[in-house]
């Protein structure tokens, strides 16, 4: 079975009315679609028996610095029973910097999606504990967003209080 | 409660307090308290941060904070080119730096379309392995430390010593390595590491039997890690583990079987599982798994081809120096490659291997620059540490020592 036909295939039989752009480099399969389905998308492909995508090791972004779409979040999910990797992808514009989370259908998205949104600014929403995963809360920024400085922002951060 | 919100930020202590606040500082045996342990502590292995809230003895929640390593090794990556940053992949897992190269330029390669040679293909193979060897005797060593037993870590480090000793010979360096390059290795494997290798190869059995044999019968320390700290296969498949800590679960997931790279197809090799998935077998697994490793060093060490140890690809991979110096096409290239990076054509991969961690991946994305535009590590450390909530609850403050150094978490790794 082939599965980089087989699983577009199967997801526009799942939902005719979503719009799956599927892309194939060096073997690898990138499937991409409106952020608004994402939960409904990423529950049937983690649950349905054929597929079992129950693996989710790496969810982050990428900021392309343009005006529209800016944000990409890309989803990186694995099926141990088809030993095969898809990711998923999903266009976040700057003026509205949200997305669902998927935490409801992989428990691994939480701290994934904490770091995604620590480093970028893009709004989980549902997500349980959204809080930032590396850098403290006092710090106003995004730092992988490409307008933050590689050298940081001078005094950005306040010093520990005595 | 004043005094609690002045030390801890409250929106960390909201996540460990869901919805109550009937506790105080001072009055642990009749209330819940909350005990901060980290990041400057012994037993977290590095600077991880854990806020306990305690019911007496017992943990009641858990809330970890990462960050205190946190150098930005992601946004760096976005300002460099390839070549210049592997010598930063060893920072990442520090314990096995080696592993870490061989993944970063497994993943430029594959995003570059350069193809290395077999003899260089089968020294990162040897040093994968080897790099697993020294992570797991430190994880084992580690462990029987943290529950008391400090001579296993004394005996695991005499063994660990010998396999840096093996890369000081190759490479120059016995801890940040930097040892492969795009296209291949820095310099050909030379004889004397490759017997230092087979010998160590060859006492190494019986000294890790030795090891074994000071602790498998060691009653105080079965009992202390036997049944702690347990996670189910669906929870641990859930939570994203990966490696080590997944077999231990009964998951027979190894991306050097399930999607072989380098050439782990041509060797054999067993995949050990624990099915417990606690303490007690994740310390077994990682025992039986440095059993394999010496397995696949030995075969590694039988097959090496003889050969080239850097690919022919004059515009991508950088000459070595003494060409440089002598021929004018080479000095053109050396400083094409430096100035303005191996430009790899716009598309985006993910490339993964068998860390001794877990899944250790690069998700990179280029836009035909000398720069990546976005690098992405993929570590196995901060996702295994994601479950260290779900396993402590129920335990006692000395299991929560146990349960840490069973995963085995690497904070350089985990804070990226």
């Amino acid at each position: 079975m082939n599965h980089i036909e087989f699983i577009p295939r199967k997801l526009k039989e799942k939902f005719p009315s979503v719009d799956f752009e599927a892309s194939d480099y060096k073997g690898e399969l990138t499937i991409k679609f409106d952020k608004k389905f994402i939960v409904d998308v990423c529950r049937f492909l983690q649950s349905d028996s054929e597929l079992e995508f129950k693996l989710c090791p790496d969810i982050t972004a990428i900021d392309w610095a343009v005006r529209k779409n800016r944000f990409t979040v890309v989803y990186n999910i694995f099926s141990l029973k088809n030993n095969f990797r898809l990711r998923l992808k999903c266009d976040v514009d700057e003026s509205d910097c949200s997305i669902n989370s998927v935490v409801s259908v992989w428990q691994s998205a939480n701290w994934q999606e904490r770091e995604t949104f620590d480093m970028y600014g893009i709004n989980f929403k549902n997500h349980p504990d959204l809080r930032r995963m590396y850098m403290p809360e006092e710090f106003e920024y995004h730092p992988l967003r490409k307008d933050f400085p590689l050298m940081g922002i001078p005094d950005s951060m306040p010093l520990p209080k005595k | 409660m004043d005094q609690l919100e002045n030390e801890i930020h409250p929106k960390i202590l909201q996540a460990l307090l869901d919805s109550r606040n009937d506790f105080t500082l001072e009055d642990a045996l009749e209330n819940e308290m909350i005990l901060n342990m980290g990041p400057q502590h012994p037993a977290t292995h590095g600077v991880l941060r854990l806020l306990l809230r305690l019911d007496g003895e017992k943990i009641i929640a858990c809330v970890p904070e990462l960050g205190y390593l946190h150098r930005g090794y992601e946004k760096m990556a976005e300002n460099m080119s390839y070549y210049e940053y592997i010598p930063h992949t060893d920072r990442l897992d520090y314990i096995s730096p080696m592993a870490n190269n061989v993944a970063w330029v497994l993943a430029v390669e594959k995003l570059a379309g350069i193809e290395a040679p077999k003899r260089a293909q089968y020294i990162r193979m040897m040093i994968a392995e080897l790099a697993r060897i020294s992570s797991h005797l430190l994880a084992i060593g580690a462990l029987a430390m943290d529950v008391g037993a400090l001579t296993i870590f004394l005996w695991t480090l005499r063994e660990r010593e010998k396999v840096l000793d093996i890369w000081d010979i190759l490479c120059g360096a016995r801890f940040t390595n930097s040892y492969t390059r795009i296209g291949g290795v820095a310099n050909d494997a030379q004889p004397e590491a490759l017997s230092k290798a087979k010998w160590f190869i060859e006492q190494f059995e019986p000294n890790l039997a030795e090891i074994e044999q000071l602790i498998n019968s060691n009653r105080i320390f079965i009992e202390r890690v036997e049944g702690v700290g347990v996670i189910s296969k669906e929870d641990a498949i859930n939570l994203a583990f990966t490696g080590p800590n997944l077999r231990a679960c009964g998951v027979e997931f190894d991306l050097r079987r399930n999607s072989p790279y380098l050439y782990y197809n041509e060797i054999d090799f067993r995949i050990p599982t624990y099915t417990e998935g606690d303490c007690l077998a994740r310390y077994f697994l990682r025992l039986d798994e440095c059993r394999e490793s010496a397995k696949i060093v030995k075969q590694v060490l039988e097959k090496m081809p003889q050969g080239e140890v850097q690919a022919n690809m004059p515009k991508k991979v950088i000459p070595q120096k003494d060409e440089v110096y002598t021929k004018m096409e080479e000095l053109i290239h050396d400083f094409m490659i430096v100035n303005f990076g191996i430009n790899p054509p716009v598309g985006e991969i993910y490339n993964a291997i068998e860390g001794s961690k877990g899944e250790l991946g690069f998700y990179l994305v280029s836009k035909g620059e000398g720069k990546p535009w976005k690098c992405k590590i993929r570590s196995p450390s901060f996702n295994n540490l994601q479950a260290l909530p779900k396993l402590v609850v129920g335990h006692m403050i000395s299991d929560v020592v146990a349960i840490i150094g069973s995963i085995d978490p690497i904070m350089g790794e985990a804070d990226k």
